[in-house]
């Protein structure tokens, strides 16, 4: 015990004097919550139409001025016709295209019926989905106004009508805040643990400390804890960092659920975090190829975790990858307890996973580092 | 006693394409100071990962203490001192810390073994504040001593503890050696420097993996079968080059400000016949005198043999 003990002094010693790690722990992730969920907002606002109204009516501008009041839209110019505003496009000054026909007031009465014509400029692949799903809404919206102006409605209808209302749970606003700040943290957490503590080992390889070390009577578990344990505080110190200063004060996101379970499952899951840096650590012989593996493993975990696309739309090879990424439970855990206020029998399979990446990864880890070779 | 053995050691490297040691056998007696002499790329550091159980060796047995390095590595770890060729303390930790470390993990403190690098930390001691990281090669050089020695270990294996440091800090390193030898300890050395092997009490001469020669350095010297004899003249390359086309020479190297040479034949006339040679090739103020071989110049016989 009085070894650790001063393996651990000496590793904070160690941390604490590192001009560049300190702000690296600290400082960064604050920064990167700060930031991140700006960047990784989903509502699409600002989308460029070009509308080309060739029928100059009371109704086309009826449907244009609905289109622009919806704030979604930002109109980029009006064209004379359909060649003039597909330059626009061209010109990556204009997303959509919105045609109205010569006649459409006239035919929309006459006839009852009329057709409109929408080009989607479709390289932004989000921007353009988004974008013509809200342009049909209004669409749909004003055709609704119109019919109301002309067809008398009967008190009942005679044709039956099923209206679906949807109610948001859990993020009654929508806001996608609540979603991205607790994943970003828990990615945050991971990068942490995962870098500092794979670049910690390979920087006493790398300097030759380690062989110093290795001719001591130091046990592999006191050497292996020496360097878990101060990531491990660490990693809690900058989640609650995190979660309180910069989700509650900052984002308003207080946790639903348990704290108690919620730092329960940290504990594990940054076990289960150091265990793969301290496996990356006896594979890797330099920083360099430390920092190489472990930023191809985060890649593949950040990409595959759900931070920021739907896990359940992935094809299936691809959802059955999620399931190895120790990330993806982890936001999920996350969002589980903060947003959802789920409790331990709704995250036990969870636990019980998350148990198996910290044995194993550790497992593996401690079988791979020897101190003879 | 015998403090380290080995016998038939080999270790190869990528799968048995590089032969580092093969076939090494010598020991160390309690309280020697033995050196282990060699150029760089000889194996001299393979063997003292070895006996500090770092690495394990692909044939052969060993010992420190009476006890094998491949099964008792945890009780060797505990007796010995190490010191590899390259630092390797903590440069972010200060001088004291970096001692009191290396004193704790070996359960022991400072103040209880000051008494053995006292000679040595006094010149640290001004400065005890600063990073390892900060200290100059020499300073540098003293606290791995001071630190492989906290624990009062039976062994000290120094691997090239003079390598990059200046003549002046090398030979203090040397007297610290030897005061340390009077504690009782056994000290094992490598060094690339010829000129240090005098100073060891044995010395094994190495050269690509293989011992070529284990003796006292007194000895090894004696055992020079041939009359070497060092000439000069005004034009030392020169010299060099006709040296070597010359008959009547047997082997020349260059050695400081004269090259040392040996004849073919031992008559003594041999002297004259060269220093005509050598007046035919326009060389002025020749001087041709013999001189007692050194350690360097048995290394290149042995290895040129």
């Amino acid at each position: 015990m009085r070894t650790l003990k001063f393996l651990l002094r000496k590793e904070f010693k160690q941390i604490f004097r590192n001009k560049a790690l300190l702000p690296m722990l600290f400082v960064v992730p604050i920064m990167q919550l700060l930031i991140l969920p700006l960047a990784a907002d989903y509502e699409v606002k600002n989308i460029n139409i070009t509308i080309v109204d060739q029928d100059h009516s009371a109704y086309s501008q009826k449907l244009i001025s609905k289109i622009m009041a919806s704030g979604y839209f930002r109109l980029a110019s009006y064209a004379t016709g359909f060649n003039d505003a597909f330059d626009d496009v061209e010109n990556d000054r204009s997303d959509l295209i919105l045609e109205i026909p010569q006649g459409f007031e006239r035919n929309l009465i006459r006839e009852n019926e009329q057709q409109l014509y929408m080009a989607v400029n479709a390289i932004n692949g989000v921007k353009a989905n988004l974008g013509g799903t809200y342009l049909n809404r209004i669409i749909a919206d004003y055709n609704a106004d119109v019919r109301l102006e002309w067809v008398q409605m009967s008190k009942f209808n005679r044709l039956p009508t099923i209206e679906i209302v949807s109610s948001n749970w859990f993020n009654p606003t929508m806001n996608y805040r609540f979603y991205m700040v607790p994943g970003i943290l828990a990615l945050l957490v991971t990068m942490i643990g995962a870098y500092m503590c794979a670049l910690n080992i390979v920087k006493e390889k790398e300097k030759g400390t380690i062989e110093q070390i290795n001719v001591t009577p130091i046990k592999k578990y006191q050497f292996i804890l020496g360097k878990l344990i101060p990531f491990w505080v660490i990693g809690i110190v900058v989640f609650t960092m995190g979660l309180f200063g910069i989700g509650w004060l900052v984002y308003g996101i207080a946790p639903i659920g348990s704290l108690l379970l919620l730092y329960a499952y940290l504990s594990v899951y940054l076990i289960a975090v150091l265990g793969l840096g301290l496996l990356i650590s006896t594979y890797a012989e330099t920083q360099q190829q430390a920092m190489s593996i472990a930023f191809f493993f985060m890649m593949i975990f950040i990409l595959m975790s759900g931070l920021f696309t739907s896990i359940d739309g992935m094809p299936e090879w691809a959802y059955i990858m999620t399931k190895f990424s120790p990330i993806t439970y982890f936001i999920e855990v996350m969002r589980m307890i903060v947003l959802k206020g789920s409790a331990f029998s709704d995250i036990k399979s969870h636990f019980l996973i998350m148990v198996g990446f910290a044995v194993s990864l550790n497992g593996w880890a401690i079988y791979n580092y020897k101190k003879t070779s | 006693m015998k403090n380290v053995v080995l016998n038939n050691i080999s270790k190869t490297y990528d799968n048995g394409m590089v032969q580092a040691v093969s076939d090494v056998s010598f020991h160390v007696n309690q309280g020697e100071l033995f050196g282990l002499i060699g150029p760089d790329g000889a194996g001299k550091t393979s063997i003292f990962r070895i006996l500090t159980t770092l690495l394990l060796p692909d044939g052969g047995s060993a010992s420190v203490n009476g006890l094998d390095v491949v099964e008792n590595y945890k009780t060797i770890r505990k007796n010995v001192g190490y010191m590899p060729g390259k630092f390797s303390l903590y440069q972010d930790l200060t001088v004291q810390e970096n001692l009191n470390f290396f004193a704790t993990i070996f359960n022991t403190s400072v103040k209880e073994n000051y008494d053995l690098i006292k000679d040595i930390y006094v010149q640290l001691e001004p400065f005890k504040d600063r990073r390892a990281g900060k200290l100059s090669g020499g300073m540098k050089q003293k606290l791995a001593l001071c630190c492989a020695l906290i624990h009062r270990p039976t062994v000290l294996f120094l691997d090239e503890p003079t390598t990059g440091v200046d003549v002046v800090s090398r030979k203090e390193f040397w007297d610290m050696l030897k005061r340390l030898k009077q504690q009782g300890i056994t000290i094992l050395v490598s060094t690339p420097y010829m000129d240090e092997a005098t100073l060891c009490e044995r010395i094994a001469l190495i050269q690509t993996g293989s011992i070529m020669s284990i003796d006292t350095p007194e000895n090894i010297i004696t055992q020079f079968p041939e009359n070497l004899f060092a000439v000069r003249s005004d034009n030392m390359g020169n010299l060099l080059h006709d040296l070597k086309k010359a008959k009547i020479i047997k082997s020349c190297n260059a050695f400081g400000a004269y090259h040392h040479v040996t004849f073919r034949d031992v008559s003594p006339e041999v002297k004259e016949k060269l220093i005509r040679v050598l007046e035919e090739k326009k060389h002025t103020n020749i001087e041709l005198k013999p001189v007692t071989p050194t350690i360097e110049d048995c290394f290149i016989y042995l290895m040129e043999k």
